[in-house]
């Protein structure tokens, strides 16, 4: 467990070391600001409204604002996921550095488990500056934070099978590029797997549609914590980290 | 300490390491010497259980490299050809992580990387990012990473290569002092290297093993060489090696002629040193005698001969 740890602290740090976390951050906390602040603009102005046409219709901040808030924010990982997991092992192949993991008395789901651990921590301290935002919601207005919370674990989850799915991109190349735009291919293939069930009912749409990604998300963002989802996002991120320990294992014989 | 027994590595076209098999005493430098693209890293990656061998065995320390690799791991520091740094940590953050993945228990963490600092001469850079650091300073924190844990056994993979004269002497001396706690298995191509540290010697050329042994049995021949003329002429090879065959021990008598000065090889069963008798024979005859030499085979026509890596030198080529 120790290993783990050891392996997870470097990752988390090689980002700070980098630009990458800044760039990410600084990225992140821009888009974030600017869905807020419109979402947020438009609420206040249909209310108004609301008012000075005297219909007094209920306005429900989580339904209006964090709703639609959170399920951008799904989609915004679709481009800082592969950002973050390409340089995963791709680096440390091009730098030579596996060769120092790999004849250090570690085993190999050590070494990716950490690297993933580290990986989510990076993604888990982004959705915590989007977190600074919401702080007005509660400063001004009396959103109920519960489905909040539950929307927040859903892009955790999210993101953590996203990031596992990258972290096996990146261990099966030595280039960052192509780590990052593999990761994002698939991704985005996984995201539009979704519109199939707007075409057509059979067996394949359906079949697709439960592979999406994002939309096993929606019941998360609408604050319902549903055990189908949770298990989708868990056995994805499962996935990953075996098709990795795989691709660890090939790489020994390869050299 | 090392025991490798028909170590082979095959890719799907070509086989890197054909059946190598050589063993290494306990506190021995061992100096594993080829030409580029001989096997050498292919060979090193299999004793630190970074690849596994496609076939034979392996053991380090007593344990498997196959069976038990974890083992084996913790037994071992490994400096491959290019230093596994990371260039954005500082060299004191670097030395703590590997102290950690090494298996260090974390109370002892800070002082073990102090020391291997200390031994490699780079506790002046601590604070430094090892991607500011020059090459020569790069190799020493290499080399501190690979002695950290205080391995039984320390394989380096070229370790002087791309340093200057000075790095050079400071790494062999750093390498030669650390023989005797830790069994060193070193790679290189640079004969002199080896001259200098190793003990004991495997050369391996095109994934096999062409020789091995102690340095010394390696080059030691026992005999004499002459350089002789003759000032009558001498027409035939024979006149010039009848007179030193009949002397008791010899084995063989050779001579071969370089444009009017015979170098005549003579060869003995013992190491007894037969110069005197040779050189009045020779003036006795009324020969020139230019050189006189105990026979000795020079590292470097040996591994020449072995690697045969005389075929029209590149530079030929170019011109």
């Amino acid at each position: 467990m120790r290993n783990v740890i050891t392996i997870a602290r470097k990752e988390l740090n090689s980002y700070f070391q980098s630009p990458i976390a800044y760039v990410l951050i600084g990225a992140y906390a821009a888009m974030f600001g600017y869905f807020f602040w419109s979402l947020v603009y438009f609420f206040v102005r249909a209310s108004m409204q609301a008012q000075m046409t005297g219909r007094t219709m209920p306005m429900n901040l989580n339904e209006l604002v964090i709703r639609n808030l959170l399920g951008n924010v799904g989609v915004l990982c679709l481009f800082m996921i592969p950002m973050l997991t390409m340089r995963l092992f791709a680096e440390e192949k091009s730098r030579g550095t596996m060769e120092l993991l790999l004849t250090s008395p570690l085993r190999d789901w050590e070494i990716l488990l950490g690297k993933w651990i580290g990986a989510v921590g990076m993604y888990a301290s982004l959705l915590l500056f989007s977190g600074l935002n919401l702080v007005f919601l509660f400063a001004y207005g009396k959103p109920d934070w519960k489905p909040l919370a539950v929307g927040y674990l859903g892009l955790l989850l999210q993101g953590a099978a996203m990031l596992a799915l990258g972290m096996f991109l990146s261990s099966i190349t030595q280039n960052q590029i192509a780590a990052a735009f593999s990761t994002f291919v698939l991704l985005l293939m996984l995201w539009i797997f979704e519109w199939m069930s707007n075409m057509d009912q059979n067996m394949l749409t359906e079949v697709l549609t439960y592979m999406s990604l994002l939309r096993h998300n929606e019941s998360f963002i609408k604050g319902v914590l549903d055990l189908k989802d949770t298990l989708y996002y868990l056995s994805v991120s499962f996935l990953g980290l075996f098709l990795t320990a795989r691709s660890l294992e090939s790489l020994r014989y390869r050299g | 300490m090392i025991q490798v027994e028909g170590l082979t590595k095959r890719y799907a076209r070509n086989v890197a390491v054909d059946h190598v098999s050589f063993s290494v005493e306990k506190g021995q430098i061992v100096g594993f010497l080829g030409p580029n693209g001989a096997g050498k890293t292919t060979t090193m990656r299999m004793l630190t259980c970074f690849m596994p061998p496609t076939e034979g065995t392996a053991t380090i320390a007593g344990f498997d490299v196959i069976k038990q690799p974890l083992e084996v791991k913790k037994r071992i520091g490994y400096l491959p050809e290019t230093p596994p740094l990371y260039p954005d940590m500082e060299v004191g953050e670097y030395l703590q992580f590997v102290a950690r993945i090494k298996g260090i228990p974390e109370k002892e963490v800070l002082k073990r990387s102090e020391e291997a600092a200390a031994r490699c001469f780079v506790k002046d850079v601590w604070g430094k990012l090892i991607g500011k650091l020059s090459k020569g300073y790069r190799q020493r924190v290499g080399l501190a990473q690979a002695i950290i844990h205080n391995p039984e056994v320390l394989i380096l993979d070229e370790p002087t290569s791309g340093f200057d004269p000075k790095q050079i002497l400071e790494t062999r001396d750093l390498i030669k002092s650390l023989a005797g706690d830790h069994t060193i298995v070193l790679s290189t191509h640079i004969l002199q290297e080896v001259k200098a540290m190793c003990e004991s010697l495997v050369i391996i050329n095109k994934g096999k093993i062409a020789t091995s042994g102690r340095l010394e049995d390696l080059t030691r021949r026992n005999g004499a060489v002459l350089e002789v003329s003759v000032p009558t002429g001498a027409t035939e090879a024979s006149v010039l090696t009848e007179p030193f065959s009949s002397i008791s021990g010899v084995t063989a008598v050779t001579a071969t002629d370089d444009g009017g000065l015979w170098r005549i090889d003579v060869d003995t069963e013992t190491n007894e040193d037969l110069r005197p008798r040779l050189a009045s024979i020779a003036l006795g005859k009324g020969w020139n005698l230019y050189r006189l030499d105990a026979a000795a085979v020079s590292l470097d026509d040996m591994f020449l001969r072995l690697t045969g890596a005389v075929e029209g030198s590149a530079v030929e080529e170019v011109q």
